[in-house]
């Protein structure tokens, strides 16, 4: 066991709706953080996601992580789905963290609604030194194959909003 | 070696299925459930038992013929198998039997939050903790070899944030030696504990124990984290922390400085070696969730070290939540922000049965599980939850007290997998114990355990796999019981005549089932599909679409 024990760790909170895809999102990003070699630890609870009440995911990267949950106050990103939940979670962001929310990009945008949340995860990609490629790569492994056309178009579509708005 | 993300109830899973666990069987609860559902799909033998404490009856008996069993359930689901495992303490095992306990610290979905490490002191069974999924994988391999080298149960507590968080796991690293064949000799002495044989079964307990603590001084599963000497606050590093579970976790964030003790053997405790430890620090602390098991066996044994102020007894522990008992800080401390609550499914069929309910100013003797959202408004139809299966006793009692103007709107409300579970006592009280208002017991059989995410039990008829079982009737439980009404109809297709049912029932001063029967909304399409599948394999000749629907009917919806 390594000696390090400062962290240098990226924090990223996820927040939505049971339903809307929060631990699909953070699977596929806890994912590509693995595939670029980082140590990972994600975080959530369900039980009760499946009734539509808040589902929160943290998900953390970097050269060794301790915790899975995000200290509070701690957040770099908060990716949020559902924009009526900004109360209860916003308070997980550091200060200077960044809002990821459907300012960026709305369901509205996208070929199908459904890819809200991997549209946020292509938003949340241009802050990340996550490779775009390994993204991709854990989307499609994390997918079934008939979706992959409108999230990668999703993920897309996402990613140039938020590099528009930088 | 293998590198994959894994959650803690998938890396137990994979454990499972390396050690050779001959039998996997438990009853499903969050955050336990994934844990056999994922030894299923990677091949191993999994099944469903009806309650908690038959799973760990079944175990018992696949590690005595020794073989290796693995048993799962949640926190609460441990005092439902509470009766077997204390005596199983004194049998021991021949092969390995592993009990899964899945603590809930701040009840993300559960009605108490109990510390089960309790029972290991209470039973005198070892305790394994792991951290993350790496050592819930590495440290159920070790739970195994415990209990196969001592002949003794092993509870292997893990928490929600163990369950349910996922991290990196590298398998293949810990070793552990194949499983041998399954037999059986008899042992009566051993096995049968009449008090002659349960007296000289409990001093070889109790030495076996006293062996395990001498191992546990020195075991892999208890290990020292050094301070990392970069850190910042030179203060720290006279600083020493004992911890265990994913507590190791967060002390390690949030005090780098620290050296940390992290005891991954938490029953018995290694008194020596926290004795040395806490000497060779300026200040020790205890950091561990929930009741202060540790510290106060530490403080017992004459060890100088803190605790933890009364408020961080409540609810999980965290980063910041460490940094504060570092710091002294026993502030009461400020609810955290609440979202959008759980609801039932807008299309759920429960909402006919609650609308009518609360309709007629029902009390009503609640039970757990989707239907457990009954409590919450718009209905509030649900009076009292405690327990599973205590809705039937507990409308009996209230029966049995209340004046007859309120008694005769006491209904109890059950699902059908928690009757399965522990609601057939209910109704062998009811029967033999009858309140003079009669009662009237409503079971709510959406088709599957929905709340744990729609798994199967006997009143379904299908195995873990969705293949066809033996299969408990409900209805004919209650008729075989001798409840005088049984009626089995559908309240979402026919919300008036569920109500004029109610009406009656109440009214007719005798004992009630309604069965309200219809599929959970998430579960009906794969109910369906399932059963068509079952009738094809039972029937080779290859049906008409039209008739496996019809046949896929019968067996799953309409009035029986």
């Amino acid at each position: 066991m390594s000696a390090e024990r400062v962290p240098t760790v990226v924090n990223v909170v996820m927040a939505g709706l049971g339903g809307q895809g929060v631990l699909t999102a953070s699977d596929i990003l806890a994912d590509a953080a693995m595939r670029a070699g980082l140590d990972v630890k994600k975080a959530e609870v369900h039980g009760m996601s499946q009734r539509g009440g808040l589902v929160t995911s943290d998900i953390r990267f970097g050269d060794r992580v301790w915790s899975p949950m995000v200290p509070p106050g701690e957040a770099d990103y908060l990716v949020l789905l559902a924009p009526t939940e900004l109360e209860a979670t916003r308070a997980v962001l550091k200060p200077g963290g960044v809002l990821i929310d459907t300012g960026v990009v709305a369901a509205e945008d996208l070929p199908n609604r459904r890819s809200l949340n991997v549209a946020l995860l292509g938003a949340l990609s241009v802050h990340l030194s996550i490779p775009e490629a390994l993204l991709l790569d854990a989307m499609r492994a994390d997918l079934p194959e008939k979706l992959h056309p409108t999230n990668e178009q999703a993920f897309a579509i996402g990613r140039e909003r938020a590099l528009a708005a930088r | 070696m293998d590198r994959s993300l894994l959650s803690g109830d998938e890396a137990v899973a994979l454990a499972a299925l390396h050690a050779g666990v001959i039998l996997g069987t438990g009853y499903p609860g969050t955050p336990s459930t994934e844990i056999l559902e994922a030894f299923f799909e990677l091949g191993g033998k999994a099944q469903w038992a009806p309650n908690e404490k038959v799973a760990l009856e079944v175990g018992l008996g696949a590690a005595f013929a020794g073989g290796r069993a693995l048993v799962t359930m949640k926190h609460v689901g441990l005092n439902v198998a509470a009766d077997p495992l204390f005596t199983a303490a004194y049998t021991g095992v021949s092969g390995a039997l592993v009990v899964v306990s899945a603590d809930d610290p701040g009840m993300a979905s559960s009605q108490n939050e109990q510390d089960n490490r309790h029972y290991a002191v209470a039973a005198g069974l070892p305790m394994v903790e792991p951290a993350d999924a790496q050592q819930a994988y590495d440290y159920f391999l070790h739970a195994i070899t415990i209990s196969e080298r001592w002949g003794i149960p092993v509870i292997f507590r893990m928490t929600t944030r163990v369950c349910h968080s996922k991290s990196v796991v590298i398998s293949g690293r810990t070793e552990i030696a194949p499983p041998g064949p399954t037999h059986f000799e008899h042992d009566l002495p051993d096995r049968v504990m009449i008090p002659a044989y349960a007296r000289p079964a409990h001093k070889r307990l109790r030495a076996k124990l006293a062996e395990i603590a001498a191992w546990g001084e020195t075991c892999e599963l208890n290990r020292e984290i050094p301070a990392d000497a970069t850190a910042a606050g030179a203060a720290y590093t006279t600083l020493g922390l004992v911890a265990s579970g994913v507590s190791v976790l967060h002390a390690a964030e949030a005090a780098p400085g620290a050296r940390i003790l992290a005891l991954g053997l938490t029953y018995p405790l290694p008194i020596e070696r926290v004795r040395a430890f806490a000497g060779s620090v300026d200040r020790c602390v205890v950091i561990e969730e929930g009741d202060p098991v540790m510290t106060d066996t530490f403080h017992a044994a004459g060890i100088d070290l803190e605790g933890k102020p009364e408020t961080y007894r409540f609810g999980e522990l965290n980063v910041g939540r460490v940094r504060r008992i570092l710091g002294h800080d026993a502030l009461e401390e400020r609810p955290v922000p609440t979202g959008k609550a759980p609801e039932l499914c807008s299309a759920c069929p429960y909402h006919t049965v609650y609308n009518t309910l609360r309709k007629h100013d029902c009390i009503g003797a609640g039970d757990i599980g989707c239907y457990s959202l009954g409590v919450l408004p718009p209905y509030q139809v649900m009076d009292t939850l405690v327990d599973m299966g205590a809705s039937i006793p507990v409308g009996l009692g209230l029966r049995h007290a209340l004046p007859d103007e309120q008694a005769r709107r006491v209904v109890s409300i059950i699902g059908d997998s928690t009757f399965i579970h522990s609601g057939i006592p209910g109704l062998v009280e009811m029967i033999y114990n009858p309140p003079p208002t009669g009662h009237v017991v409503i079971v709510l059989d959406n088709g599957t355990t929905a709340m744990t995410g729609q798994q199967e039990h006997p009143a379904t008829g299908r195995t873990m796999e969705h293949t066809r079982t033996g299969h408990v009737s409900i209805e004919g439980v209650a008729q075989a019981l001798g409840i005088p009404s049984v009626t089995v109809m559908d309240p979402y297709e026919d919300p008036d005549t569920f109500e004029r049912l109610l009406i009656e029932r109440l009214a007719a001063r005798e004992l009630s089932v309604i069965v309200a029967r219809r599929p959970c909304v998430l579960a009906a399409a794969d109910i369906r599909r399932w059963e068509q599948a079952a009738a094809a394999a039972a029937n080779p000749i290859q049906m008409a679409p039209e008739a496996a629907v019809a046949a896929a009917g019968a067996a799953t919806g309409g009035a029986a």
